[in-house]
């Protein structure tokens, strides 16, 4: 559908965390150019209102238009070096009609009302050449017009207004702190995103929304060069929905864990992360290899969340229990008719997982979603039984559901909006619980911080996640630093094995930045709340090679 | 709007945007062209589009620093406000000391990466393709999801130094998995040309109808090591990531699988069985790319650099030793040595036999179709992990004898290679040549349930 560049990642230092490319949107502007408005609510609206009535004159029975801004700002160093330094804008108008029960959809980066009359009209063409091989007409599920709306991330500080010397400034006090406290390498990134997002609808939504994205990461590496080993340790940040003020580093905000770890909530310091990651990075070099065998294992939030994000987020997408990402990502174990006996046990009773767009500093929360949908919170799983999906508004009545769930999104203005995870959250435990009491409580186990390597099958059975730091559990206490650990098992057995789950004190969230699904791929950005949860005899393997 | 700009064409628009410029030193790279794309599933078109884009990508350079500005117009005043904007980056961006002076007029090796098949797709070829792939399906109760992506476009660099390279690619790219009604059986089938008169979306659909078909009812074995017969879909992923992993400088750093007990590197070092044979070369007839980095064509590796290096015929494995490993231009200075690009797609050799023929010379293995959601274990050692999927089969006696349950592995392209039995007649998969490998003690370490 489009041209877009990608920075490898590998490149960059990321490989290895990501494995995969960072899709940069639309053209690169000077900085300052990132601070200037753009069109005007009252512009917005009236070009909107001419995609409507052609649209409607052509014979659509229902049309939304979306004016996007998409700007984004990425930094990438190594050591004492600025590597690339992006600013990129993304201008223009998709539009998405229903037409003889069919969807069609074009986009355009003319912005102007003869643009926006001729992408409309294509929308409409588009829509009835469709309608000649589509079986089943769009079934779309009512949404009240919302009237004119607006809605912001409710940020601090904007990152865009931070100038660019002072980020370069934080960057390279984290490498420079990184190096001085030992460690060989270190790539550090900023990632900040600004959609400023006008939708309308012929349901009679007009909605300016202003959403912000910041994601602050690095990379350490150890080498060992006489005994050719290397280690390498990334941040424990978590991408979130705030601004600059996530980097404050507020003490307040800090989880203190055993062995001296500190969990970051809503603020985090990039600096005390990086020289901890420096040296758990050489103590990885000589850590344990562990043995492979059955294991409790108590997985910190920054970690569980990509678990939960795995094996619970992707195979409660309704379109792919359906089938429609068969080709691409696959389907789902979580079949409709399991959902339909209400017994289906997907987890333990302690386990209770929360669909929302809602909750603050989150990726996932705005004020209403790609279709005009205002934004809720919703029970997937319920005492461990599967309850609900995620569904849209062309998908929920197959649940025979009449409203929408409201999580609708497109990556970009030239996107085709679909379902995308919403923020999919375990709820902490509801009694008083910490990480030290529940270590006490462990025989033999491992406590597993950070996100690491991660693979699932297609129907989200099967899944191995590695992490960035692991520590052995003997009797209650933690005894040292463990390598070489990876963590197999099956959905619906992991999520049983569920015995404890800290209380909300522990509470915090992981995103991921980037994540893809479709054809052609678009990328979202969702969050993942948890506290620090034990599962008790999991399979643990030993990943050690030698070559 | 929609047309492909001709090497006349695009030079003149460059030697302009290089006119204003006031910099030391500047870069143009201008590109454009269509790309295509439907969608399907549950044997029904879910999307399709098609659109036109263009884009000019100007960077200036003062000293060491350097500043980059996009646009997608190319009427005067746009270039020259493109090249301002640049130079005002450029200003304010902070010094590279790894910065490299940009490179003087190149030679590139032509290569046929444009086909008039590819360029010809309409819309209606693509509800053609669908349909093929579609129809067979539905009339045996199967269901089809699959995606088919086009492009056709031009890609032109020159800089300030009398650099300057265009070339005008196609390609097509098809996928289509076939499930059985009942979800119990699926099967999958993936090519790639730069000629869509090579694609019978039809052809492939049925290779994915029969997997989907035989692989229902599978049986489970227990996970541990087994000969394995990778199809070439299956054993791409391993060998582009080992490829990927081939950098110079991670390796002297010594933060790569190359990297040396003691320090230094393993490059001549015989890694793998003296059978392997990995080269690149642009002018591959199979998998035509472009004679410089992102010039499109055969090669979507992701590799070739962007900074006007040429493409080359280069060995990277020689009967089993590594015999090259790529540089960027700075560390390739640093360390007085050719500064070898990095390959934009590769070729495995192979032998002359078919995947049948390697499968009838097995005495007890397991067939892969593909793996699934592969993702990097250890980096030290390139192990990864990843599943098995789509078509999953027990052969005894030169024979497929049932459907296997999908199991996970964990794994190390660097041990798969040594543990090589024997290999096929390569073919194209990924932009890039692969043959089928029998591999022996193939490491799989559990079970899974998904179909």
């Amino acid at each position: 559908m489009k041209r877009r560049d990608f920075i490898q990642l590998s490149g960059m230092g990321l490989g290895a965390m990501m494995g995969s490319s960072i899709p940069v949107l639309g053209n690169m502007v000077p900085v300052e150019h990132l601070l200037e408005p753009g069109a005007d609510i009252a512009t917005k609206k009236r070009l909107a209102d001419i995609a409507l009535n052609a649209t409607k004159s052509r014979g659509a029975t229902y049309t939304d238009v979306r004016i996007g801004r998409y700007l984004q700002q990425f930094l990438f160093t190594r050591e004492t070096k600025v590597q690339n330094i992006t600013n990129a804008e993304s201008y223009g108008v998709g539009i998405r009609v229903i037409a003889n029960g069919t969807w069609g959809f074009a986009a355009t980066s003319d912005v102007t009302p003869d643009g926006i009359a001729k992408c409309a009209e294509t929308a409409v063409a588009i829509a009835k050449a469709n309608s000649k091989i589509q079986k089943e007409p769009v079934i779309l599920a009512p949404q009240k017009g919302v009237g004119e709306v607006t809605w912001k991330t409710p940020i601090k500080k904007n990152a865009f207004e931070v100038p660019v010397q002072e980020k370069i400034d934080l960057l390279m006090k984290v490498n420079s702190e990184a190096m001085k406290n030992g460690a060989g390498f270190v790539t550090s990134n900023l990632f900040f995103v600004n959609e400023q997002k006008y939708f309308a609808s012929s349901d009679g939504s007009y909605i300016d929304q202003d959403v912000h994205r910041i994601w602050p990461t690095f990379t350490v590496t150890a080498v060992d060069k006489a005994a050719g080993k290397f280690k390498t340790r990334d941040a424990i940040s978590s991408p979130m929905g705030m601004g600059y003020e996530y980097l404050d580093g507020l003490a307040s905000e800090k989880i203190s864990a055993p062995n001296g770890l500190i969990g970051y909530r809503n603020s985090y310091d990039m600096v005390e992360d990086a020289i901890m990651a420096s040296k758990q990075a050489q103590q990885k070099l000589t850590a344990k290899s562990v043995p492979a065998g059955k294991y409790d294992l108590v997985l910190d939030p920054n970690h569980l969340g990509l678990t939960i994000h795995e094996s619970v987020g992707h195979p409660l997408e309704l379109d792919r229990v359906l089938g429609y990402e068969a080709n691409y990502a696959g389907t789902s174990f979580a079949t409709l008719d399991k959902w339909k006996t209400k017994a289906f046990n997907y987890g333990s009773k302690q386990v209770n997982i929360v669909a929302d767009k809602t909750q603050p500093y989150t990726l996932g929360t705005v004020g209403y979603d790609d279709e005009g949908v205002p934004c809720k919170e919703w029970d997937l799983i319920k005492d461990g039984v599967l309850v609900n999906y995620q569904a849209i508004r062309d998908q929920v009545n197959i649940l025979g559901e009449n409203a929408s769930h409201g999580c609708c999104y497109a990556d970009n203005w030239n996107s085709v909006q679909f379902q995308r995870m919403p923020n999919v959250s375990l709820r902490p435990g509801k009694e008083k619980l910490s990480v030290f009491d529940m270590i006490k409580g462990v025989e033999k186990g491992i406590y597993i911080i950070g996100r690491g390597s991660y693979s699932i099958d297609q129907q989200r059975y099967n899944f191995q996640f590695g992490g960035q730091l692991f520590y052995e559990i003997k009797n209650g206490e933690l005894v040292g630093m463990l390598d070489d650990v990876a963590y197999q098992s099956n959905t619906q057995e992991f999520w049983n094995s569920c015995v404890q789950i800290c209380d909300k004190d522990d509470y915090r969230t992981f995103g991921s930045f980037f994540d893809g699904k479709g054809q052609p791929s678009q990328v979202s950005a969702v969050s993942h709340g948890s506290a620090t949860t034990r599962f008790n005899g999991v399979n643990v393997i030993n990943t050690g090679r030698k070559i | 709007m929609n047309k492909i700009l001709s090497k006349e064409e695009a030079k003149k628009i460059i030697d302009k945007v290089l006119a204003f410029s006031k910099a030391d030193e500047m870069s143009v790279s201008l590109s454009g062209g269509r790309t295509g794309n439907i969608r399907y599933a549950r044997n029904s078109v879910s999307t399709s589009g098609e659109s036109y884009d263009q884009s000019l990508a100007v960077t200036a350079v003062f000293g060491k620093r350097s500043g980059t500005a996009t646009i997608n117009e190319f009427d005067d005043a746009s270039l020259e406000k493109t090249v301002r904007r640049a130079e005002e980056i450029a200003r304010l961006a902070p010094e590279n000391s790894e910065y490299m002076p940009m490179l003087g007029p190149q030679t590139y090796l032509e290569s046929p990466t444009f086909a008039e098949s590819t360029a010809n797709i309409d819309p209606d070829y693509r509800a053609k393709a669908a349909f093929d792939s579609i129809d067979p399906c539905s009339k045996k109760g199967l269901t089809a999801a699959g995606y088919l992506e086009d492009s056709t476009g031009y890609s032109a660099i020159g800089n300030s130094k009398g650099l300057f390279g265009y070339n005008k690619a196609t390609s097509v790219d098809f996928s289509i998995t076939v499930r059985t009604a009942d979800g119990l059986g699926s099967g999958y089938a993936i090519r790639d040309f730069n000629d869509v008169s090579k694609l019978s979306t039809k052809q492939a659909t049925e290779i994915a109808m029969q997997k989907a078909l035989a692989s229902s009812n599978a049986k489970a074995l227990e996970p541990g090591k087994y000969t394995v017969i990778l199809e070439p879909a299956a054993s791409i992923d391993l060998l582009q990531n080992m490829m990927r992993s081939m950098d110079a400088r991670n390796a002297d750093e010594g933060r790569s699988f190359l990297s040396k007990k003691g320090g230094g590197t393993r490059l001549g070092e015989k890694l793998f069985d003296e059978r392997v044979n990995i080269y690149s070369d642009p002018t591959n007839i199979e998998i035509p790319s472009s004679g410089f980095g992102g010039g499109g064509g055969g090669g979507r590796f992701g590799g070739g650099g962007s900074d006007g290096r040429p493409q080359e015929k280069i060995s990277w494995i020689e009967n089993g030793v590594v015999k090259n490993v790529y540089y960027s231009r700075f560390w390739a200075d640093k360390k007085g040595v050719k500064a070898i690009a990095p390959p934009a797609g590769f070729i495995m050799a192979g032998g002359n036999e078919s995947l049948a023929d390697l499968i009838k010379g097995t005495e007890k293995g397991i067939l892969v179709t593909r793996f699934w959601y592969i993702r990097a274990v250890d980096p030290q050692t390139l192990l990864y992990t990843g599943l098995t999927r789509d078509g999953t089969f027990y052969i005894e006696k030169g024979q497929i004898k049932y459907p296997i349950k999908n199991f996970r592995f964990n794994e190390s392209p660097i041990i798969m290679l040594n543990n090589l039995e024997a290999m096929g007649k390569p073919t194209r998969v990924g932009g890039c040549l692969v043959p089928p490998l029998k591999i022996r003690d193939f490491t799989f370490s559990s079970l899974s349930d998904a179909v």
